[in-house]
Parts: structure tokens; C-alpha cells; sequence
């Protein structure tokens, strides 16, 4: 155990920089978000992950954005286990009609001022199960969305960037 | 005797690589009988829709032999024997199969729905499927009998980021006595999707069946549709599959490894194995263009080739990790407040985990000496040298061993694959056939064997059945919880890792 703890103080850290922002998502989230409510909230931010019927894909990428690589929690981005807690509801999926329900628990559980991000092309309109008789398909018809992140998975810089966008909106 | 022998009926023409009989009344009950006696495995129930009658499809697996057949039973009253009833395994299947079909498995005595909420709109959708106004339908636990006995409701969304269930917690004091899991909450009528697609098409569903075994998935409906069709990957197609299979058995056992621990709030072994995972996901993207290699393995072989640039990436990768983790599995060794958690804990039985069949670390840890990368075997393995990793414990403990033993192997696995890896083509170009034809295959995704059963008719796909190693998975997580306390419930739970996407379909 030593050996492993020393070698993480000599080394240079694995944390990259920051991703570029991305232009869309900012235009995107510029016209939905309250002014208000971005300067109440400052730099820090809560997350819960609700996934509505993923093919558990989206959940590897943003889990990877806990790892040394990416490091969310230096941008003052966090998960967290409750809607409780939290501002932004991350969710995937294809809203499949078994979960509709829990996730619009998941949303009115969530406290005001609260964002959602539909991440991959699944809750962007279904993606490749958006005909099925078993899912609602865009997830902008269950709840409202401020944002969507692209991919199949979104990769963790996809991710990254995404977040850090919804942030720098709230702060203008 | 052969498995044949014991299965009697009609062998149905145009069925590869193994047989497939249509059995009458008795000889659907005989097969149970045999499975319910330990003498066969249980790898699959799944209904059909394809020509006058509904069918309901078995497949079994003859462990001493590897010998697999599929015995089918024509439904013509909309029934079938049940084999749940004698056969605890089929019974979630069977469940499934009357949600989905509407055909009624006689004689099983839980016929709660399992994946029908009533919220669909539609009941029975793959069978004689009839509009009806969504209504959310109650569900009734089992029942539990005692003094002092409380309940714990969790789920489906839960304190972290995985995937919807709901677990039922029937505890006294901080033991457990009973969890019952519903699931469901995922389905996303994959099946229904697959009915009349296109092989490519249908490809990309398998690749999301569950996305942590993308490549297994893919791999799995690649070689059942080639069985139906007669045709063969080439030999370099077949080892960049075997490559990419392998790189993702080491990414998601570097990544449950660590996160087994993590749940025993050993946070070092956590952060330490999620640099090993993402430098296999980062070594993937650069070798086949995505990090989970979505999509890669196609019907006919593999959609990206592997560049000299990318082998030698994937050699600093195996230098990287054979550098690093035997330092953790030393670590994991040594830390007695970790091995204090992980040893003896959520135990799951021997004669279980055979009667299940159940497949993967699961199986391996409890002694059941299976991997469908052995036998029934495919290429390019019985060209590689690896061996079985079994342990017999059963405890979260054997089951981290299990994955240390494996992701070694991966390791060595990759090197050998690198190493003998043939040039030529990646595909091989063909027609899919317009007359019906049916394949099937078995393949070793990290978390167990995964079952692909196609028929294509018209070019199309027109029925496809999946079955994620999690079938048999999740009611052994139940059994292995018992007499735990609640507390240790993530660890179980984390070290089973079952997919509920994979499950739900």
C-alpha cells in the first residue's frame, strides 16, 4: 500500500485539463435557464443520475467522469444519492413506460431551481428503441430538458463538456 | 447416451450448430424431469411466434458432455407443462414468457407478471398482442411470517449511478431474512424491435442489449446468424473479435474489482482500478474507434481492422497493467479490514449455483467449472492457452478472486492474440438467406454465458431471443443475502453485478 500512495505523491497527477466548451450545448441552455436561480446556486453544483431504461452504456461514461482522469469533483460537480440534494437530474434512456413514473418521482423530488440533461441519443428521442410499444421515447415528453448531450455513449469529455456548460451559463 | 437420446421428437431441418426436435406433451415433461434430477442445465425458455402455432423453445446444456439441444413445444391451446413448477430456474422465465406471449405455463404457481406493469398499452406484445387503456397494475411481494420483521423498500432509482430494480427487504433487526428483487423496470421491448429487421439493424440492437457487454452481445448474434446462414468469419476477424472480448472482460473487471472494495470503503483499491479500466477504454477508442467497441463485431466479422500503431498501444497497455496490478492484488491480500468484509460474506451455495447453472464469477466462485469459451468452445480459444479460473468458496471474496485470476488471464490472453494474429480480411461478404434458416450461439461475456437464438426468414431477422447470464443470476443474489446483514447488501450485490438492461431486454 505504501509503494502505491508514495508513487500518487511523486507522480504527476492523471487529471487532464478541463475540455473545450462546446458551442451548442451553450446555445442551447442559454434561452431555458433563469438568470436568478444561476447566480443563487454559484459554482457548485449537485447531480443525480436517473437511469429510464439505458443500456447501462451511459452509466460506464458517467462513471468514468469519477475517475483520476477527468475528476469531476474539482469543478464542484458532484453526484449525489438523492433528488433531495440535488440541482441537475442526469437521465438516460429511452424513458421505457415501466420507469416513467419513478423518473417523474425522481423530478418532482427534485428541489427549485433544478436543470435536467437528457445524455445520449437514446433520451434525445429514443434513439434506436424509440418505436418500441414499450418506451415513451423522447425524454423531453416526460419532463422538460435544458440540455442534451450527444454519443452512443457520450464519451466522458463529452460529458465534461456538457457540465461545465451548464455551469458557465448559470454563472453569466 | 446422447443428449439426443434423451430428448425425443422431430429434428426440425435448417437448425445450427446444434439440434433443435419439436417434442410432444411427454417429452417436454421428460426434459424438465431430467433437468429437475441435476442430469441437464437449463440455458434458456423463450416463446415463438413463427408459423401457425405459438411455440415455446427450451435449450439445455449436457455439462458432462457439452452437448446443447433445443427442445420445442407447439402451444396450440395457448399452454405448455410448466417447467418452473419442477425447475425452480424456469420459473422467471416462464413468467416472462406468458407477459410477452400469453402462453400459460400449467402447474406454475407464481404467475405474477414480471415484466408486465400494464402500463404498456398493449398485452401480450409479441403474441396475440391486443390494445388496452394503461393501467399500473399492484405487485405482491412474498409474503413473510415472524415476530418483529420489518420491511425495506429500495429502488428503483437508486443512491448511485446504476441501473432501476427494486429490492424488497424483509429484515430482523440488521439480517436479512428475505430480499426479493422486482425488475422489469428497464424493458425496452428489444425482442419486438428485432422482429423484422434487418441483420444490421438487429446487430445494433444486440450491441445494446447491455452495454457493459457490447461486444459479447454482438459477437453472440454475429455467430447465430452466421450459423444460420452457413458462413464463417475470417480467421483475422476472429481473433480481433476475441481481442476486443477480451479487452472488455479486463475493463469491466478492473472496474467491478475496484469497485467491490469501494463498496467495502476502500477507496485506494477504487481510484487505483478505475486508472487501469480507463486505460483500456482509451486503448480500445484508439484501436477500434470507441471506447465500449460498440458496434465493431458485425455479422460476417469485425467493422474496424487493427493497425500496427494500435497493437503497439496495446502492448504498452499489457506492459501497464502487468506493472500495476499485481501490486493491488497484493494489496487487496493484505488488507485485513477489506478481506474482514469480503471473506465469508453473502455466501452462495455449490449445489445452487449447479442447479442454476449459473454462469460467470458467480458460478466460478461457487465451484461450477463452466465457460463457454472452453465448451462448448469457439475460435480462436481452442487455439489459446488459458484455463478455467474456479474457486469454491462462494463468498464476495471468491468472487473478486475469480476476476483477479481472469483479468490475468485477459492479459496474457491479449499478448497471445496479438502474437498469433493472422493477416487477410476482416469480413466476408455475403447474402442473408430468404429462406428461413436458424443459428445459435454461446458466448463468454465478462459476467457469464450469453445465449443468442435467431431465425431469419426473407433476409430479415424474424424472431431473436437474448438471454443475459442474469436470468440465473439475480435469484442466487437472493439466497446469498439471506442470514447477511442489510449492510453488506452493496457488496453482495456489487459482486454479483448483474445487468438489469441485459435482464429486462
Amino acid at each position: 500500500m505504501r509503494r502505491t500512495l508514495l508513487e500518487g505523491v511523486i507522480h504527476s497527477p492523471l487529471t487532464e485539463a478541463p475540455p473545450e466548451r462546446d458551442d451548442a450545448a451553450l446555445k442551447e441552455l442559454a434561452a431555458s435557464l433563469d438568470r436568478a436561480a444561476r447566480r443563487r446556486l454559484g459554482r457548485s453544483l449537485s447531480i443525480r443520475q436517473v437511469d429510464a431504461g439505458s443500456c447501462n452504456g451511459c452509466e460506464l461514461e458517467i462513471h468514468a467522469l469519477n475517475n483520476a482522469f477527468y475528476d469531476l469533483e474539482r469543478y464542484g460537480l458532484r453526484f449525489v444519492a438523492s433528488p433531495r440534494h440535488a440541482d441537475v437530474l442526469m437521465v438516460t434512456g429511452p424513458v421505457t413506460k415501466n420507469m416513467r413514473e419513478a423518473l417523474e418521482r425522481t423530478y418532482n423530488a427534485t428541489p427549485d431551481p433544478k436543470w435536467v440533461v437528457a445524455v445520449g441519443a437514446c433520451a434525445a428521442d429514443g434513439g434506436i428503441f424509440a418505436r418500441s410499444y414499450a418506451c415513451v421515447g423522447r425524454l423531453s415528453d416526460v419532463i422538460p430538458v435544458d440540455l442534451h448531450i450527444a454519443g452512443c455513449p457520450p464519451s466522458p469529455k463529452a460529458l465534461l463538456s456538457g457540465l461545465l456548460a451548464l455551469m458557465e451559463t448559470m454563472d453569466s | 447416451m446422447t443428449l439426443m437420446d434423451r430428448i425425443d421428437g422431430a429434428k426440425v431441418e435448417g437448425h445450427r450448430p446444434w439440434p433443435r426436435v419439436v417434442v410432444d406433451e411427454a417429452g417436454w415433461r421428460a426434459a424438465a424431469t431430467e433437468l429437475a434430477a441435476g442430469h441437464l442445465t437449463l440455458l434458456g425458455l423463450w416463446g415463438d411466434k413463427g408459423g401457425a402455432q405459438m411455440v415455446v423453445h427450451m435449450a439445455v446444456l449436457d455439462e458432462a458432455t457439452a452437448e446443447i439441444a433445443v427442445a420445442s413445444i407447439e402451444c396450440p391451446q395457448g399452454s405448455f407443462p410448466s417447467v418452473g413448477a419442477v425447475h425452480p430456474p424456469a420459473i422467471r422465465l416462464e413468467r416472462a414468457v406468458h407477459d410477452l406471449y400469453g402462453l400459460t405455463p400449467l402447474g406454475l404457481a407464481d404467475m405474477r407478471p414480471w415484466l408486465d406493469r400494464g402500463v404498456w398499452g398493449v398485452s401480450r406484445p409479441l403474441g396475440t398482442a391486443e390494445r388496452l387503456p394503461p393501467a399500473a397494475r399492484p405487485y405482491a411481494f412474498l409474503p413473510t411470517d415472524g415476530e418483529s420483521l420489518h420491511q425495506i423498500p429500495v429502488g428503483p432509482v437508486h443512491a448511485g449511478i446504476i441501473e432501476p430494480g427494486h429490492f424488497r427487504f424483509t429484515a430482523s433487526g440488521e439480517t436479512v431474512v428475505r430480499l426479493e428483487a422486482r425488475l422489469g423496470y428497464v424493458h425496452k421491448g428489444i425482442e419486438s424491435l428485432m422482429t423484422g429487421a434487418p441483420l444490421d439493424t438487429a446487430a445494433r440492437l444486440a450491441s445494446r442489449t447491455s452495454g457493459d457487454s457490447t461486444v459479447a452481445y454482438a459477437l453472440a448474434f454475429a455467430r447465430a446468424a452466421e450459423a444460420a446462414l452457413g458462413i464463417e468469419a475470417p480467421s483475422r476477424a476472429i481473433h480481433l473479435r476475441a481481442l476486443m472480448a477480451e479487452l472488455e472482460r479486463l475493463a469491466n473487471h478492473f472496474g467491478d474489482i475496484g469497485a467491490i472494495c469501494n463498496d467495502a470503503s476502500f477507496a485506494l483499491m477504487h481510484a487505483q482500478c478505475g486508472i487501469l479500466r480507463e486505460r483500456v477504454l482509451r486503448a480500445a477508442d484508439t484501436c477500434f474507434g470507441h471506447r465500449l467497441m460498440m458496434d465493431r463485431v458485425v455479422p460476417g466479422g469485425v467493422s474496424h481492422d487493427l493497425t500496427d500503431a494500435g497493437a503497439a498501444q496495446l502492448r504498452g497497455l499489457l506492459d501497464e497493467a502487468r506493472r500495476v496490478f499485481p501490486r493491488l492484488v497484493k494489496l487487496y491480500d493484505n488488507t485485513a479490514s477489506l478481506q474482514d468484509r469480503t471473506a465469508g460474506t453473502g455466501i452462495l451455495r455449490e449445489d445452487l449455483a449447479r442447479q442454476f447453472g449459473v454462469g460467470g464469477c458467480v458460478g466460478r466462485a461457487s465451484g461450477r467449472v463452466f465457460d463457454a469459451r472452453k465448451r462448448p468452445g469457439y475460435p480462436p480459444y481452442d487455439q489459446l492457452d488459458f484455463a478455467i479460473a474456479t474457486f469454491e468458496g462462494g463468498d464476495v471474496n471468491a468472487r473478486v478472486w475469480v476476476r483477479i485470476r481472469e483479468a490475468e488471464q485477459s492479459l496474457d490472453l491479449v499478448e497471445q492474440i496479438l502474437r498469433s494474429m493472422p493477416a487477410g480480411p476482416i469480413k466476408a461478404d455475403f447474402q442473408a438467406s430468404l429462406k428461413p434458416a436458424e443459428g445459435m450461439a454461446l458466448v463468454e461475456a465478462f459476467r457469464g454465458d450469453v445465449l443468442a437464438w435467431l431465425r431469419i426468414d426473407n433476409g430479415c431477422v424474424a424472431r431473436c431471443h437474448l438471454r443475459d447470464p442474469s436470468w440465473f443470476q439475480w435469484p442466487l443474489l437472493e439466497a446469498a443475502i439471506e442470514g447477511n446483514i442489510v449492510a453488506d447488501f452493496p457488496l453482495c450485490n456489487k459482486s454479483f453485478n448483474c445487468s438489469y438492461s441485459g435482464h429486462d431486454l
